[in-house]
């Protein structure tokens, strides 16, 4: 068990190409930390960082009190979940989950025990003879978890670990990887794209563009108070609705951006703003109404029982308002 | 079925017919002919044609000198095999490790494929001619008096280097494509899981390119065994004392300098037996394994 702490960290390629700028970031032990931005973000390139399987550029990465810079991945005492699994296709999966506990020459009957309890809290004893192939999606990713489980690392990583499962089991592995981080009080890492992924595991997000941190913040933190126009724009689904202060007068000062998200909006026959709707989307529980305010589109979520006319009259309270700097994009505070 | 396509019966056949012309011209016809001739014997001016049945073959089995070439044969294929793959091995995993510089080493590695045997043959009789060669020249200042055409085993050195030289692009190739279709992720996870380099190779490369490894060993002994008539042609000859006397060469020495026709044939249908067994293994054992 450890903490890990990223010190002005950074990663230049060769040839210039910067991928992650000066990032600082400061995980507790047993937390449970995503990293999550658009594609080409440098959330992998930061992740293989920590992992040890990029060479860090600049700054310093600590796991636990130990300087990780020059250490390989094996002495880190990380284990690390990858897309694409990365299962050992020769191997049975006891081999697969016992190969890292033989490599550090643990003794044999441990390693014995060791598997059997990860298989057993995965759900993998009956296949532990199989090979990889034989096995079913949602059975491969358990056992790349197994296999960062039995080795009872200081940190888990995980890439992406679920974006190669349907939607369907995503969700339910989603949960389940969560209760088991809790459970074994692990510290983890964990990259994805998928913001609904983001929010509903982390303790705390970390937002990632352009290989720079745009918020460090817990899922409700980075939702409410987005601290730019990207993480407004990043993370919700639908995202949050960003408009010129132009386009809606009365509520913020000139010449700043004004954000909303989709469910704050009130139907208010009394109200200020008019929708223009243009489409409606129907998701069972809830109406998704795509229009435009004063030309600008906005996005909002209503109630399935919603009448929805030809326009809306609508008010927000505001509270719910946000504010942003057009030039920089960054949230103006108050 | 889509039989409107071929209303004409002889269409088909009008197809087939150049690739089938030429497996009977080339292959089926002199095979036949093989078989007929090695239960015949010819006087030596071709005058007279005696069946002798079975004759010609236990003649072979009772001749020292079939013997020795079974076993020259033997240890040439092995050690070309070996040599040719290992080589290859080490060349491929190197610039399998490079990034930029890969498609340079990999053209410039392929090239010796390229050369004709009998042009590598030559070239190695003349770094090896113990009298104009360079490499005698050299071995004798280390103190090694090189010279093949005295010494059997410096012979079959030579023929061995000769032989696998070519064959190394060949393998390069097909080991180096094994290495890039084996994840990335997958190395990264053993290093993670405490392998060193060593391990890693060992542990998780080398098992998943056994496919590659086993479709080459047995190319490569059927090449060696088959293929290698050039090479050997324009370095030792087979000689000195038979010591590099392979099969396919015998065959032809017994059968056209030697005129002996009925014993050549013979040994022509012992080695398409061997090559049949071979391809036959092969293919058994590849389908087993073909995917993991």
């Amino acid at each position: 068990m450890a903490g890990i702490s990223l010190d002005k960290v950074g990663k230049v390629y060769s040839g210039n190409t910067r991928a992650v700028a000066g990032v600082d970031l400061d995980v507790q032990d047993g937390e449970f930390i995503v990293l999550v931005g658009p594609s080409g973000c440098g959330k992998s390139t930061l992740l293989r960082m920590v992992a040890g399987l990029e060479t860090v550029s600049e700054g310093t990465i600590r796991i636990g009190d130990r300087i990780v810079n020059d250490m390989e991945p094996a002495d880190r005492d990380i284990a690390m979940v990858f897309q694409n699994y990365a299962l050992y296709p020769h191997m049975s999966v006891f081999d697969n989950l016992a190969y890292g506990l033989r490599n550090r020459g643990t003794p044999k009957a441990e390693i014995v025990r060791r598997v059997q309890e990860g298989a057993r809290m995965l759900g993998l004893e009956p296949y532990l003879q199989r090979r990889p192939r034989a096995l079913s999606g949602g059975q491969r990713q358990r056992v790349a978890m197994g296999r960062a489980i039995v080795r009872e690392p200081a940190a888990f990583l995980f890439d992406e670990p679920l974006s190669n499962l349907d939607a369907k089991l995503r969700a339910s592995m989603r949960l389940e990887i969560r209760l088991l981080q809790r459970r074994l009080g692990t510290t983890a890492l964990y990259v994805t794209h998928d913001q609904v992924e983001a929010m509903t595991l982390a303790d705390r997000l970390v937002v990632l563009n352009g290989g720079r941190v745009e918020q460090i913040g817990t899922p409700l933190q980075v939702y409410r108070n987005p601290a730019s126009t990207f993480v407004a724009g990043f993370m919700g689904a639908p995202p949050m609705n960003l408009l010129p202060a132009a386009a809606l007068p009365g509520l913020g000062p000139a010449a700043t951006i004004i954000g909303f998200r989709p469910e704050d909006a009130v139907i208010d026959p009394a109200g200020e703003i008019t929708l223009d709707v243009l489409a409606v989307e129907e998701l069972g529980a809830q109406r998704l109404i795509h229009g435009r305010i004063n030309g600008e589109p906005a996005t909002l979520v209503f109630p399935a029982e919603t009448e929805i006319g030809e326009s809306l009259r609508l008010s927000i309270p505001a509270s719910a308002l946000r504010r942003f700097d057009p030039a920089t994009g960054r949230a103006i505070p108050g | 079925m889509k039989r409107s396509l071929f209303q004409h019966r002889l269409l088909p056949w009008v197809l087939l017919a150049p690739q089938l012309a030429i497996t009977l011209v080339f292959f089926l016809w002199p095979a036949a002919q093989a078989i007929r001739q090695s239960f015949l014997r010819e006087d030596a001016f071709g005058l007279s044609t005696t069946f002798v049945g079975l004759h010609n073959y236990s003649e072979l089995w009772r001749s020292a000198e079939y013997l020795n070439s079974l076993k020259v044969t033997a240890v040439f294929a092995i050690s070309t095999t070996v040599l040719a793959m290992g080589v290859a091995l080490v060349l491929a995993a190197c610039v399998d490790r490079l990034v930029r510089s890969q498609r340079a080493y990999t053209t410039l590695l392929v090239w010796p494929y390229a050369v004709a045997p009998a042009v590598a043959g030559i070239l190695w009789w003349f770094i090896f001619n113990p009298t104009v060669g360079v490499l005698p020249h050299v071995l004798d200042r280390l103190g090694y008096d090189w010279n093949h055409l005295l010494n059997s085993r410096d012979a079959m050195i030579l023929v061995v280097l000769a032989g696998a030289w070519s064959r190394i692009s060949y393998c390069f190739l097909f080991f180096l494509a094994g290495l890039q279709s084996i994840p990335q992720s997958l190395t990264e996870a053993a290093a993670i899981d405490g392998a060193g380099p060593f391990k890693r190779f060992w542990s998780i490369t080398l098992p998943l390119l056994s496919p590659t490894t086993f479709f080459l060993m047995v190319v490569n002994i059927v090449y060696a065994m088959f293929e290698s008539f050039g090479v050997i042609h324009a370095t030792t000859s087979g000689g000195p004392a038979q010591s590099t006397n392979i099969l396919v060469y015998k065959v032809w020495y017994d059968g056209f300098i030697g005129q002996n026709l009925g014993s050549s044939a013979a040994q022509s249908v012992i080695l398409m037996l061997i090559v049949t067994a071979l391809t036959v293994v092969q293919f058994r054992y590849i389908e087993r394994r073909v995917a993991y």
